[in-house]
């Protein structure tokens, strides 16, 4: 039932121009700072001198597409968010979702799954762009697949927080800002907390949570923290879906 | 089990405090078409999205072939087929798509979805559109495919609210057949038409519960209308058998009341000639479903 669903907001999202105008502009985008990126291995490189100064490809190139690639989704996932929910409330199509035999729960994590399997085509496509690295040199595999897993992770909070802030509201747009808003707060939290890294506040922050992985290192605690801000945002939106139905 | 298919016991809902709906209970039998009257803002919508579990009832329960609709939501929503109001409709979608993905959510075996679909548009008369994006057909037809969404599944109960727009009478009578259905509208020539059986909600009260003949007798009452190019007196008409009282209303026309069963057509047309009075019109007197609706209230209050 979950994966009727997902199959469902898949169809609609390439129904339209919009998800193959998208995944064809991110595409670009993240092509582009990749190109920028192996020429400028060869600049700085051919300046290093000492052994100390040298860095792999693998990660001078994985960490210009990588470190671009959480702020363009920054603003590329509260637009794909914000019509999952409230775009159904505003067509009042929702009645047709909750009188088929599925319950608040599916329904919830069936949009869900759909988003993140359309995002997850564009994670292999970034996965796939950077393994042509290997053609010309010897690449770090664990780096780059501890990289898009983080990637994958960090998308799939940004999905579940945007999924809430449209289940809030009937106007998209509204929802787009307030995902956009929240999620920029939570990246730069830890920036603003720079001088106390300790502090829980920073701990919050999902940039944090992200930079082990972009070490390319998957830590446990890492895991946990993004499958609890999914749970989360998840589980608050199936209630606010369910008081709906209950206060009409 | 009976032959019940769809019990609806006190249901009551609150807004804010407010009641939209006030302890309304109601059956429905299998293969039955129930109307659903009232005027605008009576509950109409509200008690059938309480009926499909879109809506959570304050008091009350709903059972569908026995099925409780709150403790068991999946299986009871499976028996039913709803079109709310506003169509519930996917326009990026072209008719073909739009009904298959109705067919899965709504659990149909993935072997007979292709059927269910064909089944489903030629019911409801579109099977020539199965290719046409939905938001490029015309309102009617897509009216026709938010039913045709409501259907698929073969329900044993369908709740369709105010479908009239795309489906004439005879297709409403053809799922009649095979389904129970409970429509709902304010138009009343329609419930006459498709109907076997009909209430009337108002302010959240269900005042009236009965056959279509009986709301057929309330409706057209007791009265003639009747037109004259050289009227008579008002006191000539009375004297006929059977008349109470007589009405003048605009221009030389009478509004004659009359007994229960002695109409005094004949007689009035028989005069006419006699004398002279030159008839021009006589039928019966309808009431509108306002007057109606009046009526009813006024009883129940009076009891």
């Amino acid at each position: 039932m979950i994966l009727n669903i997902a199959r469902k907001e898949l169809k609609s999202l390439f129904a339209s121009p919009m998800g193959w105008t998208i995944l064809a502009l991110l595409m670009a985008l993240l092509g582009n700072f990749y190109l920028t990126g192996v020429n400028k291995y060869f600049e700085v490189m051919s300046g290093a001198v000492r052994p100390a100064e040298r860095v792999g490809v693998t990660i001078f190139v994985g960490q210009t597409v990588f470190g671009i690639a959480r702020y363009i989704m920054l603003f590329a996932v509260p637009l794909l968010t914000m019509r999952l929910i409230s775009e159904e409330r505003r067509n009042q199509t929702l009645p047709f979702l909750f009188s088929a035999p599925i319950s608040l729960t599916e329904i919830v994590l069936g949009k869900f799954v759909g988003l993140i399997i359309f995002l997850s085509i564009l994670i292999v496509y970034i996965f796939m762009m950077l393994i042509t690295l290997n053609i010309w040199s010897d690449i770090d595999f664990g780096y780059l697949i501890a990289n898009s897993f983080g990637l994958w992770l960090l998308l799939g909070s940004f999905s579940a927080l945007g999924i809430y802030f449209s289940s809030l509201t009937k106007q998209p747009i509204i929802a787009a800002i307030l995902s956009f808003i929240s999620l920029f707060a939570l990246i730069f939290l830890e920036s603003m907390f720079a001088s106390d890294p300790n502090h829980w506040f920073a701990y919050v922050s999902l940039m944090k949570h992200f930079q082990s992985f972009s070490r390319g290192m998957i830590d446990t605690s890492d895991l946990i923290y993004f499958f609890l801000f999914i749970s989360t945002f998840l589980t608050l939106t199936i209630r606010r879906l369910d008081a709906e139905r209950l206060r009409g | 089990m009976s032959n019940l298919t769809l019990e609806a016991i006190e249901l009551t809902r609150l807004f804010g405090g407010r009641e939209a709906v006030k302890n309304v209970s109601f059956q429905l039998e299998k293969g039955e078409v129930l109307g659903f009257l009232g005027p605008n803002g009576a509950g109409k919508s509200t008690t059938m999205r309480m009926l499909t579990g879109n809506l959570a009832p304050s008091i009350g329960t709903v059972k569908i072939c026995g099925i409780d609709m709150i403790e068991n939501p999946k299986e009871a929503k499976a028996l039913i087929g709803y079109l709310p109001e506003m169509r519930p409709i996917y326009k990026e979608l072209t008719v073909d798509e739009f009904l298959t993905i109705a067919a899965r959510l709504h659990k149909v075996p993935s072997k007979q979805i292709k059927k269910a679909v064909e089944i489903a548009k030629q019911k409801c008369g579109l099977s020539h559109m199965s290719k046409r994006l939905i938001e490029n057909l015309s309102n009617g037809y897509q009216q026709r495919v938010a039913i045709a969404q409501a259907i698929i599944h073969n329900p044993l109960v369908v709740i369709l609210d105010e479908p009239t727009v795309g489906l004439d009478p005879i297709q409403i009578r053809e799922i009649g057949q095979k389904h129970s259905v409970i429509l709902s509208t304010h138009i009343l020539p329609e419930v006459e038409m498709v109907c076997d059986r009909v209430q009337i909600i108002d302010k959240g009260n269900l005042v009236f519960h009965g056959s279509i003949d009986e709301l057929k007798q309330h409706r057209q009452g007791n009265k003639l209308m009747v037109g004259f190019a050289k009227a008579p007196t008002v006191s000539a008409l009375k004297d006929i058998e059977g008349v109470i009282k007589v009405e003048k209303a605009e221009d030389r026309m009478y509004r004659i009341h009359f007994k229960n069963k002695q109409s005094p057509a004949d007689a009035i047309v028989r005069l006419s000639v006699k004398n002279r009075w030159g008839l021009y019109q006589i039928a019966p007197d309808q009431t509108s479903l306002e007057d109606v609706f009046v009526q009813l209230t006024e009883k129940k209050q009076t009891n």
